[in-house]
C-alpha cells in the first residue's frame, strides 16, 4: 500500500516496564523505518509513547509493518497502534 | 510537551481514545449504483443485468473499506449498497410481481459481502405507476424471503402533499409483512421505511436508495459517534447550555472530519465520485453508544421526561453546525437518530415508563429521522398503523424536513413484552398504542394537499 506523504503515527499505551522502546524500535530498524520524532510520558496513569515515523524507505508494506508492531506489542504487554498521519491532521486541523 | 509536527500528543491521544473507548467509527460507506440501464422488457433479463452490474461495480467495496479502515485505524462498521428505486427498474418488464428482483438484489449483496442493500423502493407521493404498484404487490413476500434487501416508500413531500391511499395500503402491508415473519418477531418490517421528503443520497439503512438525480455511481458516508458526544457532555456537568452546544459542535466537527477523510479515500480508491457525508448520530446497543444517554447527560432523569424535546433540539442543531463546517458536502438525513431498539437508553426509557409513543413523535419534530425501530402490539389495527404514518408524514410535510416510520407490529406480543431482533437491529419493548380508531379518516383516502409555503407561522 502506498502512503500519501510516507508518514505514520505509532502510539504505544500500557504499563511502563524495561525494554518497551527498545522492543518497538528494533522492529522499525529491521524494517528500515526512520523515526522522525518521539515523545514519551505518563498520561492518565498510562505509559504513553508517540512516534512519528517516515515509511518512505521501509522494506515492509504498511499492513505487514502494522502486524509486526502489534505482535511485538503483545509480547511486551502494551498496545501498539500505527495509523497514517493524515488522520490526525484531518481531525484536528482544517 | 513537544509538538509532533502539527499536532500535540494530547490531540493524538484524544483521537485514539475516541476510537478505542468511545466507539468512534464510520457507521457505513454506501455505494450508490444506478440500475436504470438494466431495465428491459423481460424480468429475467433485467435480473441478470442487475446482478452483473452490482457485482461488477461493488466487487472491491468491502476489501477497499477494510484497507482504509486499517490504514487510518478508524473502523468502518458497515459496507452497503443503494440502488435505483426498483419500481423504475422493474416497470418496463410489465410484471406485477417484482419479488424475483428482490431475490436478485439479495444474491448480489451476498456475493459482494455487504450486509444490506437498499432500494426495493417506490416514490408514490403523488400516485402510482405500474412499477410502483408492482412494488406494493411484492413488498411482504420480498421482505419475508430475503435477508439483506431493504425497502422504502416515499408517501409524502412538502411540495406534493400526502398520498393517503398509499399510506392506508402500507398499514395493511406492514401487518402482512409482520405475519409472514411472525416466527422472527415480525423482522420483515424492520427492513421497510415509509418516508416523507425522502433524501436521494441517504447512506443509512433501511431507507437508502439511489435517487433519480444521482450520478451513475457514487460513494456516500454515514458517520456515527454518540459515544464520543456522550463522553464530551459528561465531562462538562457545569457548562450552561450555550457552552454545551459549543462543546457538542467541537466534537461533531472531529467526528465528521473522519467521515470526510474516509469517504474521500475510499471513493478515490474505488474510482467513483464522493457524494456526501451524512452527519447523523447513529446509536448502537454498545455500552455508552446512545443518543438517549446524551439527553440524560444534558440533565434529564430519563429520556422522555419533559425537556427531552428541547434537549434533543439543542443536540441535533449543534451536531449539524459542527458537522457542516467539517465536510465539503453534507447530505442524507444528517441529525440525531432515535431508534428505540438500537439504543439502550431508549429501551430503558420505554421500559421505565418515561417515554411514550406520543413523546417519541414529538421528539421527531426536532431531529432526524422519525419514529424508528419501535414495536407495537401485533393486534394493532392496520388503520392505526396507517394513522401513525400519516401523523409522522404530516410533521415532515409541514416542517419541510425528512420524517420516516419504521414500525414493527409484533405478532402475539402485548405492551410491556420484549422482542429480540438480534444483531444491529437490537431488541425492542412493545409500546402502548392509542387505539381510539382513526379508521373512518383512513378510509376516506385521497391526497392531503401540499401546504402553503408562505405565511409561515
Amino acid at each position: 500500500m502506498t502512503v500519501a506523504d510516507g508518514r505514520a503515527i505509532i502510539t504505544v499505551l500500557g504499563q511502563d516496564r524495561v525494554g518497551i522502546l527498545a522492543g518497538i524500535t528494533a522492529v522499525l530498524a529491521a524494517a528500515n523505518v526512520n523515526i522522525l520524532d518521539i515523545s514519551q510520558t505518563i498520561l492518565q496513569e498510562f505509559f504513553t509513547m508517540i512516534m512519528v515515523v517516515d515509511l518512505k524507505g521501509s522494506n515492509l508494506d504498511f499492513f505487514d509493518l502494522q502486524k509486526q508492531l502489534k505482535a511485538r506489542g503483545e509480547e511486551l504487554g502494551v498496545q501498539v497502534t500505527m495509523q497514517q498521519a493524515e488522520v490526525f491532521k484531518f481531525m484536528h486541523r482544517i | 510537551m513537544p509538538t509532533l509536527f502539527s499536532f500535540t500528543p494530547e490531540e493524538i491521544l484524544e483521537t485514539i481514545r475516541m476510537v478505542q473507548v468511545e466507539n468512534l467509527d464510520i457507521r457505513t460507506i454506501t455505494l450508490g449504483i444506478s440500475l436504470r440501464d438494466c431495465a428491459t422488457g423481460s424480468l429475467k433479463e433485467t435480473c441478470r443485468r442487475v446482478y452483473d452490474k452490482i457485482t461488477r461495480r461493488a466487487e472491491k467495496l468491502v476489501a477497499v473499506g477494510e484497507e482504509v479502515a486499517t490504514a487510518y485505524g478508524i473502523p468502518i462498521v458497515n459496507k452497503r449498497i443503494a440502488v435505483t428505486p426498483i419500481a423504475q427498474v422493474g416497470e418496463p418488464s410489465g410484471e406485477s410481481d417484482l419479488t424475483p428482483l428482490a431475490r436478485t438484489l439479495d444474491r448480489a449483496a451476498q456475493e459482494v459481502g455487504v450486509n444490506f442493500i437498499g432500494g426495493f423502493s417506490a416514490l408514490v407521493h403523488k400516485g402510482f405507476t405500474k412499477g410502483d404498484r408492482a412494488i406494493f404487490n411484492s413488498l411482504p413476500e420480498a421482505l419475508a424471503t430475503t435477508e439483506r434487501v431493504c425497502a422504502s416508500v416515499n408517501v409524502a413531500t412538502t411540495r406534493a402533499g400526502m398520498n393517503m391511499d398509499a399510506i392506508a395500503e402500507l398499514g395493511q402491508l406492514i401487518k402482512k409483512t409482520a405475519q409472514l415473519t411472525a416466527d422472527r418477531g415480525g423482522i420483515g418490517c424492520a427492513k421497510l421505511v415509509t418516508f416523507c421528503n425522502a433524501p436521494e443520497d441517504n447512506p443509512f439503512m433501511a431507507g437508502a436508495f439511489h435517487g433519480p438525480g444521482e450520478p451513475e455511481c457514487v460513494l456516500n458516508v454515514g458517520i456515527s459517534g454518540p459515544g464520543v458526544v456522550l463522553a464530551a457532555v459528561r465531562q462538562h456537568p457545569e457548562a450552561d447550555l450555550g457552552k454545551l452546544a459549543t462543546i457538542i459542535k467541537n466534537t461533531a466537527f472531529k467526528v465528521t472530519r473522519m467521515g470526510e477523510l474516509v469517504g474521500r479515500e475510499v471513493s478515490a480508491r474505488l474510482g467513483v465520485p464522493f457524494g456526501i457525508v451524512d452527519l447523523s448520530l447513529a446509536p448502537t446497543n454498545a455500552l455508552g453508544d446512545s443518543v438517549a444517554e446524551i439527553l440524560e447527560a444534558i440533565g434529564l432523569e430519563r429520556c422522555g421526561a419533559h425537556g427531552t424535546t428541547a434537549a434533543l433540539a439543542l443536540l441535533n442543531d449543534a451536531v449539524k453546525k459542527g458537522g457542516a463546517m467539517a465536510s465539503s458536502y453534507v447530505g442524507g438525513l444528517s441529525g440525531a437518530f432515535i431508534p428505540v431498539s438500537e439504543d439502550n437508553g431508549m429501551i430503558r426509557a420505554v421500559e421505565s415508563g418515561a417515554l411514550s409513543l406520543e413523546k417519541l413523535e414529538a421528539m421527531t419534530a426536532v431531529c432526524s429521522v422519525g419514529l424508528d425501530m419501535f414495536a407495537v402490539p401485533g393486534d394493532t389495527p392496520a388503520e392505526v398503523i396507517a394513522a401513525i404514518i400519516a401523523d409522522e408524514a404530516a410533521i415532515g410535510m409541514i416542517n419541510n424536513k425528512t420524517t420516516a416510520v419504521r414500525v414493527i407490529p409484533v405478532p402475539g406480543k402485548k405492551p410491556g413484552d420484549m422482542v429480540e431482533f438480534g444483531g444491529l437491529l437490537g431488541r425492542a419493548p412493545v409500546m402502548r398504542v392509542n387505539n381510539f380508531s382513526p379508521a373512518a379518516m383512513i378510509r376516506r383516502g385521497g391526497r392531503i394537499p401540499a401546504p402553503v409555503q408562505a405565511l409561515g407561522n
